[in-house]
């Protein structure tokens, strides 16, 4: 069985921290250059273009790409033929977070829901773990905002509702939700599971590269059909009008129970800031 | 659409010409408060104590900045949703407000005081939060230093880049989405 060491867990999961919050990802920076040379619209085109003059300045500076620096949520697939020594994961994981959160200038967003009171070091991490084959650690990182989570909705359609009723679900929401999660936003849709599994594959999607196609082709054209409807809503950047209103939509569906449909849309900024390793 | 240059205080006469879709650069002294800095302020109210600063032609920005790094006045300073603060704007505009800044859409009690009490409404761009702390050149936290980065913050900001989302005259900037072209 390979050992992976404590120390390597916390610093990878910190440098993703840092690195995540401050670098805007390659996939969505170009999505967001090709969204302005689409756009006709001055406000559309001038909103995108500060986007891009943030990305370059957080670049440059080290300034996290907006203040909040998120929930870090944290996938972690841990294989079977590997142990971490010298600690236990989830402690570990917790560990690099704070330290990022602290060496990175990075807000610390966590508190307790009720008292409101604020944790001070960013976490606990939304941490899930999953057991796979082979003898590596991956662990992806999001930073997730509030702004955007708090737009985000799991519900339970019956099963006659099919397709056509998780688009109407989807498209209400994102209108309903206008300007406030800051557009253009990416869109990920959990289809099928349980009640709360819905809500964690959905959140899971967003993982995934903003120019990917899905590898089943009926689920591409859904994303694709989605993604048309999301745009015909006119919203566009910040809520000001134009074409981009979403960056992309990221289907995941799995199998559920026979008498349900459950769906949940986790709606996500157009600050896509996230990071994986493998140790 | 105008361009504006305007000082803080605010004045009603600043307030009244400007309208949804004019861009305004804002010079002068601004405060930070968000969620829990609200209820605080308005717990301050209800006992008929003073306010850590001055509401008369105020401007409140709704920001909860990232820590400010060495050699920066203050880290990353985007505009947070709205909506949270809008069970406490009606108020704040009574007496005396002059204009939020956030992002997201307002209630319409918030556009219902912002016409009675003459308020403006600036939208500053979402996750654009770096770029944002460029207009900031100074920042202090004047209360409720226990709420971190929900304290109250002074913050003195040159050319601060805003749009105006919703004027006193009813007008507002963001669009209906056209929920009938999509099925």
């Amino acid at each position: 069985m390979r050992e992976i060491q404590g120390k390597d867990v916390i610093e990878a999961v910190a440098g993703m921290c840092v690195r995540g919050n401050t670098e805007l990802p390659a996939d969505v920076r170009s999505k967001l250059e090709r969204a302005m040379a689409g756009e006709d619209s001055p406000s559309a085109v001038e909103v995108l273009r500060q986007l891009l003059e943030n990305a370059d300045l957080a670049h440059d500076t080290k300034l996290p790409l907006c203040q909040d620096c998120g929930l870090a949520v944290l996938f972690v697939e841990v294989g079977d033929d590997c142990r971490v020594v010298g600690g236990n994961l989830r402690d570990l994981i917790n560990d690099g977070v704070r330290k990022g959160y602290a060496e990175g200038y990075l807000r610390k967003s966590a508190c307790d829901p009720l008292t409101r009171a604020n944790t001070g070091d960013g976490t606990p991490a939304i941490i899930h773990f999953d057991l796979v084959p082979g003898d590596k650690l991956k662990i992806a990182y999001m930073a997730k905002g509030g702004g955007a989570e708090n737009m985000s909705r799991v519900t339970m359609l019956a099963p006659a509702q099919g397709w056509e009723g998780i688009k109407k679900f989807v498209v209400e929401r994102v209108a309903e939700a206008g300007p406030n999660p800051c557009p253009p936003t990416i869109i990920g849709v959990g289809i099928g599971g349980t009640f709360e599994h819905a809500a964690k594959i959905a959140k899971r999607g967003l993982l995934r590269k903003l120019d990917d196609v899905h590898p089943d082709p009926k689920v591409a054209a859904m994303e694709k059909e989605l993604e048309e409807d999301l745009n015909a809503l006119g919203i566009g950047p910040m809520g000001l009008g134009g074409k981009t209103t979403v960056l992309g939509v990221k289907i995941t569906l799995e199998p559920c129970h026979l008498a349900s449909l459950p769906l949940a849309v986790n709606v996500q900024c157009h600050s896509q800031r996230h990071e994986e390793v493998e140790l | 659409m105008a361009e504006y240059k305007l000082n803080t205080p605010l004045r009603d006469e600043d307030i009244e010409r400007l309208e949804a879709g004019d861009v305004v650069f804002l010079t002068g002294i601004i405060y930070s408060a968000r969620d829990a800095a609200h209820k605080k302020l308005v717990e301050l109210l209800d006992a008929g104590k003073a306010l850590p600063f001055k509401l008369e032609g105020s401007a409140i920005y709704y920001v909860g900045p990232s820590p400010a790094p060495p050699g920066r006045p203050i880290g990353s300073a985007g505009p947070t949703t709205s909506y949270r603060m809008d069970t406490y704007a009606p108020r704040l505009h009574s007496l005396g407000m002059k204009a939020s800044i956030g992002k997201g859409k307002r209630s319409g009690e918030v556009k219902a005081a912002m016409r009675e009490y003459k308020g403006v409404y600036f939208g500053a761009t979402g996750g654009a939060g770096a770029l944002l702390s460029n207009s900031i050149v100074e920042s202090a936290v004047i209360a409720f230093e226990e709420l971190g980065p929900e304290a109250v913050r002074e913050m003195k900001v040159k050319d601060f880049p805003l749009l105006v989302i919703n004027d006193c005259h009813g007008g507002e900037l963001y669009v209906k989405p056209r929920l009938d072209t999509a099925d």
